[in-house]
């Protein structure tokens, strides 16, 4: 067992941006986690935000599955603006 | 499915340029390799910090030590990215430390050298991560994801080492000739090192054939060697520095600068753990482990004490 549990990292950018991943780190609790995820992935000003997240809490889809399982998205290609017809000369729509 | 076609898939999917995540299928050697292959590589970084650390006490002026601190500090970083991408592969980082710890695991030989002088401080960021560089930014387009993204965060951080590196050592070869002779010494001492670190020639290297179908490595040893030499020798020109190969010369067809052979019974000694310094660094690891157990008990019984209090 390492030391302690094992937590997903979660920046943001700048306010507004989305939190996307940085990366993982072990520590006893949150307020560690918080200050490991800070020395670790926020040296030079990456983030304005963490999230940390423990790992074992992440629900995921399987990738062997990602076909099927995002399958009901990908056609319906009614859903992108592409797919309708708009008269000629007709702007802003 | 069967494995057959499960590799079939699995080829198909990096020769597309796709990029491999740590829940998909994978051969077994591919997994492996990495493991050994990123393992090693977090090691280095851990490793990386004794010789800069051996100086930070004596850096010749607030400005050195504030940019070597953080350099250092830095590597603990990298190590700590590169141990966290490797946990994603099923190992445990416990496992992993205990490896280097106990000597069963590897680590970059250029580390098992002594740092004498402060110039030292100064080639090290320029040649060591100069040649770190070269081969992160080829391991930043490799095929298994958490790598590369680790590769990618590493190489920016690095571009600091390096220059800080050579500032110092542009500042020492403009100095007093004492100066100008002590980095001049440091580079003689540093510059073969620095070229083993690419590794044996692909022909000697047991694992580089699979590395390379498996695109964890877009480059030969030796392709990557001669890069980093074309790179640094007008460098070293630019501050009045040479390298110790007589052999060296330009190659106006090619394009190249050609080198001497390297001495790889040094290398290989020192891999074997014959260096001046394996003794020593893993000595001093192993301290570092032992006097910072009451840091990891301490914060453990304050979670669970937290724990049974909620
Ligand atoms: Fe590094
Ligand atoms: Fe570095």
């Amino acid at each position: 067992m390492s030391e302690g549990i094992l937590w997903e990292v979660f920046t943001q950018s700048k306010n507004g941006a989305p939190f996307t991943h940085a990366g993982s780190l072990h520590a006893a609790d949150e307020e560690m986690a918080l200050q490991n995820a800070r020395d670790v992935y926020t040296r030079r000003g990456e983030a304005v935000n963490i999230w940390v997240v423990k790992s074992e809490e992440i629900v995921a889809s399987s990738p062997g599955e990602s076909g099927p399982f995002f399958d009901p998205g990908n056609d319906k290609a009614y859903r992108h603006p592409q797919f309708y017809k708009v008269p000629k000369g007709v702007r802003g729509i | 499915m069967r494995e057959v076609q499960l590799i079939k898939q699995f080829e198909e999917r990096i020769n597309n340029g796709e990029s491999i995540e740590p829940k998909d299928w994978m051969p077994e050697k591919y997994r492996k390799q990495l493991i050994r292959m990123m393992s090693q590589h977090a090691h280095s970084e851990i490793v990386g910090m004794l010789p800069e650390g051996n100086w930070i006490t004596r850096a010749p002026n607030l400005r050195r030590k504030l940019a070597l601190l953080a350099k250092v500090q830095d590597e603990a970083g990298h190590g700590l990215y590169i141990y966290s991408a490797t946990e994603t592969l099923g190992v445990d980082r416990s496992d992993l430390i205990e490896q280097l710890l106990t000597g069963k695991a590897k680590y970059s030989s250029i580390f098992n050298y002594p740092t004498l002088s402060w110039a030292d401080i100064g080639v090290i960021g320029w040649l060591v991560d100069g040649a770190a560089i070269v081969n992160q930014t080829m391991l930043a387009k490799g095929s298994f994801g958490p790598y590369s993204r680790a590769m990618i965060r590493i190489c920016k951080e690095e571009n600091f080492h390096k220059k800080q590196g050579f500032e110092i050592v542009a500042t020492l070869a403009k100095g007093t000739p004492e100066q100008k002779e002590m980095v001049q010494d440091a580079v003689n001492r540093w510059w073969w090192p620095s070229l083993m670190m690419f590794g044996p020639h692909d022909s000697d290297s047991p694992n580089s054939e699979d590395l390379m179908k498996w695109k964890v490595k877009l480059n030969s040893n030796d392709e990557l060697r001669q890069r980093f030499v074309d790179l640094t020798i007008p460098q070293a020109k630019a501050v009045g520095l040479t390298v110790p190969d007589p052999d060296l010369k330009y190659n106006e067809e090619t394009g190249h600068w050609e080198f001497g052979e390297i001495n790889w019974e040094e290398f290989w000694n020192v891999v074997k753990g014959n260096g001046l310094m394996n003794k020593d660094r893993l000595r001093a690891r192993n301290k570092a482990h032992e006097e910072g157990a009451w840091v990891r008990e301490a914060a453990r019984a304050y979670a669970e004490k937290r724990e049974t209090a909620n």
